[in-house]
């Protein structure tokens, strides 16, 4: 539980957290909320050189509406999103999703860009952008790049971030008709298995899924064959049948003491089919 | 001398007297170990394995002894030049166990080497930059394959890994050799048995989990060859005695100090490897050293508590009489027997006949070494084992029969009439009256209504289930016979100039309360405001003499000791006082304390302040004849008989049918600990204990995988139960008071945990009762609940 010695600066701006980036070279490593950084270099897991702390740029802070899009700042809180009237009013899934997050003091200083970034197997937040189909804007030295969410997402703590690169913010149309649930690994309160839902209803029917998976597999990723399930279906009474089986087309799903791998993919459909009602439930 | 108007101090006994320690410990105004900050002072860092099981081929401290800021890096056989294997405190006999590892470790986390550096942060680098090169030898991890032919063995001297084999206990058995010597009467009680039960059930291997973690701060003087040991420990006064063994020293050379200790419920009992490696450290530089525990070494390397397997069988007429119980306990207890390792287990052989008069009871008690982290006493320390396994038995009885569980324990309650009842282990159970805490249990949940709420539930399709446990158990420890330190507490009272009173107690509480409680009888007694008190603790150097907090016994030793003092410094006072108003002819046994005076019985005008002749007592002119200046008296306690604590906890639990999640919905404890000074404080008592039982039940577990690899040792992985997790507890008291101290006050510190456990297993039980379930093990793990239903469920089965 004691780190390595390492230096601290806190960037004033993105250009500045940029230069630091590059002048620290494969030693440095941002620190936003440090509630995933930090534990990992108590355990001497990480043992960065340089922290650049972006934690404190307003520049990448906040919820906003831009044209019919809503934007999300890589240093917004979990406490933030959780409360944030926006979202509540028109993407409620990551109000909620950030809400159930740790607790109060991990939603108080982790941030949105931190967990994307980190993309541990078990995060919540990861399934939720999959499902609105976010693009992520990530700017680094040679200029600014977008990726779709569901892309962005390779394999265990492992994204499609370059050394020198930082993730400013996270942007998508808002779904109301959609919904997380989650079945929390009961020692950390990650997600065992999450399944993150957006739907597009009409009159009972679902004409869209977008349907991803986190906690259960190396990463988040979406659920084809559940998104086309439940294409046509009606809703919430054809959840169940759409569902099953969610968790069956994974190719690799972890398993530890709190949840063998056929657990974990029974309790993917079962997230599933709640995320779906939860979901429809909305209209 | 004008008393009659003064207003009258109330009476503090039995009130829910706010705690006098909260104010300091919520605002951070608490000193632990950690805040101690003296010049000069190094830091240690343990180098600790990394494997369960192997030699050391070659282990180097050169790199480290190099690094600036280092002052002294030392191997396991370097430290032991200075420091003996580790003393204990069980007449059991038990391998040699170093502070550091001197040529093998036996489990992952011991030490391996010691490093003292200018900080924290450097000793823990040069921690890591020593070299250690293994050759590994096989885990044993399984304490049932540990006894097999063919295992590999952990220590020389101890065949198939057995530290005590084959202990018995109970009907037929001779208590001296602890071997049966006749076998006809649990012969003829099996013979007659109309029905049988039998199940093997794990009480498993926990991490206690303080919240402040160990800490040591070892100060050697040498120009005055004194140490001085702050330590987060339980009982500083065998920390004093230990520590003074191992260095050497007499017991004048040592003073220990337990300053603010945040919570032991065991673990810190046991002196550890760290504590004396401190002291040696800190004679070895001539500096001041600190060691400060991280949390992943308390999962690794602080003792971890019960790891015990039941094989219970009870025989019983079809009428719900229970004829015999018999036992097989297996007790994994890690790699090394620390202080007091292989008695703890015996505890559990000795509750097995529970608040049942059960006429054959036998116990076998086998504890096995395995490559994991040593056992020692945790919150209830052997009785949670014994009671979990009776409970769960006679439960699976009821089932068998058919019976209300309460009927079913009704029926076999040792009456109330038959106390002091002595138990086939050769216990004497105090006091009791089992059926008042039944029937106030039966009728603070409304069993027939919890049971109608049930079934109602189950017509919905809920999985959900009711359950009860009854438990008694031993604390107060205890009678010198029972305990290795001895079983007394000191304690002592001055009475000071002005009238102040400053108590010492040999009790050490870390949580406990008793500088509120102790402080509310001294009030009382001296009828003095309770501002007027001090309680001290946790000092040699200030408390003469003591044994420690532990087994529930601060109020029922300690406070007796408390008020023997107490009494001897009341008596002279009013000695004093009768001198004082010698013109009214007062004699010392007419004067009562009342609200800040001492006056005549029946008679207030004649009166005394309590200053004025405390300051009399200082300046005694003339000193009245007999009576040598001063007030300050001091008492041991020797109590006659350990208490025996009851109660019965019901609770309702509910499974989630799609995934298994467990949910405690309620949980009505009934808990009778005797007289009690303070019932916010005797609650608070009860809600941290069930809050460790209900752990115990359905979330905590320390696992390890077949290479003897800790998969707990973090919280990422180690189920703490939260607030959430746990419904508002519904608590209710019946009162019967142990006639072993003057108090009648028997002990609650370990209660909660000893009723919970089974009691919320008996629950989940019963809600999957209907899926065919007799019996799963704890804790209740989703996965685990979600199969049993599962499993049924394909084959159309329906609650
Ligand atoms: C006790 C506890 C419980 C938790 N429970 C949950 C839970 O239930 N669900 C859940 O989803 N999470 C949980 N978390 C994780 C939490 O959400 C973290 O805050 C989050 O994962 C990381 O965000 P952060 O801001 O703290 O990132 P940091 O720890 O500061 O950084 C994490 C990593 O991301 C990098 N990084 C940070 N920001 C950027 C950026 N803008 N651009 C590029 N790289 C960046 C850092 O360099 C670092 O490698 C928990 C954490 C703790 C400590």
């Amino acid at each position: 539980m004691i780190p390595t010695a390492f230096r601290y600066r806190r960037a004033g701006s993105v250009a500045e957290a940029l230069a630091l980036l590059r002048e620290g070279g494969p030693g440095a490593k941002l620190l936003a909320g440090g509630h995933s950084l930090i534990p990992m270099m108590k355990q001497r897991l990480a043992e960065p050189e340089l922290l650049i702390d972006i934690g404190g740029l307003l520049e990448l802070c906040g919820v906003h509406a831009v044209g019919d899009a809503i934007e999300v700042g890589a240093t917004t809180t979990h406490a933030d999103l959780a409360a944030s009237a926006l979202l509540r009013e028109r993407a409620p899934i990551l109000a909620e999703a950030a809400a159930e997050i740790g607790d109060a003091q991990v939603r108080n200083r982790g941030t949105i860009g931190g967990s994307l970034a980190h993309a541990d197997p078990g995060a919540d937040l990861p399934a939720v952008l999959i499902a609105l189909d976010a693009a992520i804007s990530i700017t680094g030295a040679d200029g600014s790049r977008t990726v779709p969410a569901a892309d962005f997402f390779r394999d265990i703590l492992t994204v499609d971030l370059e050394d020198g690169e930082i993730l400013t913010d996270v942007s998508f149309r808002p779904v109301r008709s959609a919904a997380y649930a989650k079945l929390p690994q009961r020692a950390s309160r990650f997600a065992l298995a999450g399944v993150a839902v957006a739907l597009e209803m009409e009159d009972g029917v679902c004409r869209a899924a977008r349907v991803a998976v986190t906690g259960a597999a190396s990463h988040a990723q979406r659920l084809p064959a559940v998104e086309s399930a439940l294409v046509g279906a009606r809703l919430p009474e054809g959840a169940a049948a759409a569902c099953e089986g969610a968790g069956d087309a994974l190719d690799f799903v972890n398993a530890d003491l709190h949840g063998s791998e056929e657990y974990r993919r029974a309790m993917v459909a079962v997230m599933a089919r709640r995320a779906v009602e939860s979901a429809a439930a909305r209209g | 001398m004008t008393s009659a108007n003064a207003p009258l101090l109330p009476k503090l006994i039995g009130e829910r007297v706010k705690r006098r320690e909260d104010p300091r410990l919520i605002r951070g105004l608490a000193t632990y170990v950690d805040d101690l900050k003296l010049p000069g002072m190094l830091h240690l860092a343990f180098r600790r394995a990394d494997i369960a099981h192997g030699v050391i081929r070659r282990i180097d401290v050169s790199a480290a002894a190099a690094m600036e800021g280092v002052e002294l890096a030392l191997t396991g056989a370097e430290l032991a030049e200075h420091l003996g294997p580790m003393p204990i405190g069980t007449p059991f006999p038990a391998p040699d166990h170093y502070s550091v590892a001197v040529d093998r470790v036996r489990y992952v986390g011991e030490p391996v080497a010691v490093v003292a550096a200018a900080d924290r942060y450097l000793a823990r680098d040069a921690a890591d930059a020593i070299e250690v090169e293994y050759d590994e030898l096989p885990a044993v991890v399984d304490p049932e394959a540990a006894m097999a032919d063919g295992s590999a063995t952990l220590h020389e001297g101890f065949a198939r890994n057995v530290a005590v084999g084959g202990y018995q206990g109970g009907t037929g058995v001779n208590a001296e050799t602890a071997q049966a010597e006749d076998d006809s009467a649990m012969d003829a009680a099996f013979a007659e048995a109309d029905v049988v039960i039998s199940q093997c059930m794990l009480n498993q291997r926990l991490a206690p989990n303080a919240m402040e973690p160990r800490g040591v701060v070892a100060r050697y003087e040498a120009g005055s060859d004194y140490l001085t040991i702050w330590s987060a420990t339980q009982n500083p006064h065998i920390l004093r005695t230990l520590a003074a063994g191992m260095l050497g020293l007499g017991e004048h050379q040592v003073r220990a100090i337990a300053p603010e200790v945040g919570g032991g419920f065991g673990c810190k009992i046991n002196i550890y490897g760290e504590e004396y490696a401190a002291a040696a450290l800190s004679r070895l530089t001539g500096a001041p050293v600190k060691w400060i525990e991280d949390r992943t070494e308390a999962f690794l390397a602080t003792t971890h508590g019960r790891d015990i397997l039941g094989d219970v069988e009870i025989a019983a007429k079809r009428d719900g009489t229970i004829l015999a119980l018999r036992a097989q306990l297996l007790a994994d207890i890690g790699a090394y027997e620390v202080l007091l390792t292989a008695l703890i287990p015996t505890l559990t052989g000795m509750m097995m006949n529970g608040v049942y008069r059960i006429p054959v009871v036998r116990h076998e008690l086998t504890e096995v070494f395995t490559n994991k982290t040593p056992t020692d006493a945790y919150r209830g320390a052997g009785r949670p084992e014994g009671l979990y396994f009776v409970e769960r038995a006679v439960d699976m009885l009821a089932r068998e029969l058919d019976m209300d569980p309460a009927e079913l324990r009704r029926r076999n309650f040792i009456p109330a009439a038959e106390f002091p009842f002595p138990t086939q282990s050769g216990l004497v159970y105090d006091s009791g009256d089992y059926e008042a805490a039944l029937d106030t249990a039966l009728a603070a949940a409304d069993w027939e209504s919890l049971k109608a709420e049930r079934d109602a539930a189950r017509a919905e399709g809920r999985i959900v289930g009711v359950g009860m446990a009854f438990y008694v158990e031993v604390c107060g420890l205890g009678p010198s016979s029972v305990v290795p330190t001895g079983g007394w507490e000191h304690s002592g009272v001055t009475i000071e100039r002005g009238g102040k009173v400053t108590a010492t107690t040999g009790a050490s509480p870390h949580g406990q309360g008793n500088e509120t409680t102790f402080a509310q009888m001294l009030a009382d007694h001296f009828s003095v405001p309770i501002g007027d008190i001090a309680i001290l603790h946790g000092d040699t150097g200030v408390v003469k003499q003591g044994i420690g907090t532990f087994g529930s016994r601060s109020q029922a030793v300690g406070g007796a000791a408390l008020m023997l003092a107490a009494g001897r410094a009341g008596d002279k006072m009013k000695r004093f006082a009768a001198a004082l108003m010698a013109d009214h002819e007062a004699s010392p046994d007419d004067l009562v304390f009342e609200s800040g005076r001492i006056q005549v019985a029946g008679a207030p005008e004649v009166s005394r302040s309590f200053a004025e002749v405390a300051d009399f007592a200082y300046v005694p002119v003339p000193l009245p004849a007999g009576l040598e200046p001063g007030l300050s008296e001091e008492a041991f306690f020797e109590p006659e008989n350990n208490t025996y604590p009851f109660g019965c906890h019901i609770s309702m639990v509910e499974i989630d049918r799609d995934t298994g999640e467990p949910r405690l919905l309620r949980l009505i404890a009934v808990d009778d600990c005797g007289n009690v000074i303070n019932p916010l404080i005797v609650e608070g008592q009860v809600h941290g204990g069930l809050a460790q039982g209900i752990g115990q039940a359905m979330f905590e577990e320390v696992v390890y995988d077949e290479d003897g690899q800790p998969l707990t040792a973090s919280f990422m992985d180690y189920v703490m139960p939260r607030a959430a997790d746990l419904p508002a507890f519904e608590l209710e008291r019946t009162v019967t008071p142990t006639p072993v101290n003057p108090l009648g006050a028997k002990g609650v510190g370990e209660a909660g945990t000893i009723g919970s456990s089974p009691c919320v297993v008996n629950a989940a039980v019963d809600a999957l009762a209907p899926f065919g379930v007799r019996h799963v093990d704890m804790p209740l793990r989703p996965e685990r609940l979600w199969r049993l239903i599962h499993d049924r469920d394909q084959n159309g089965g329906q609650p």
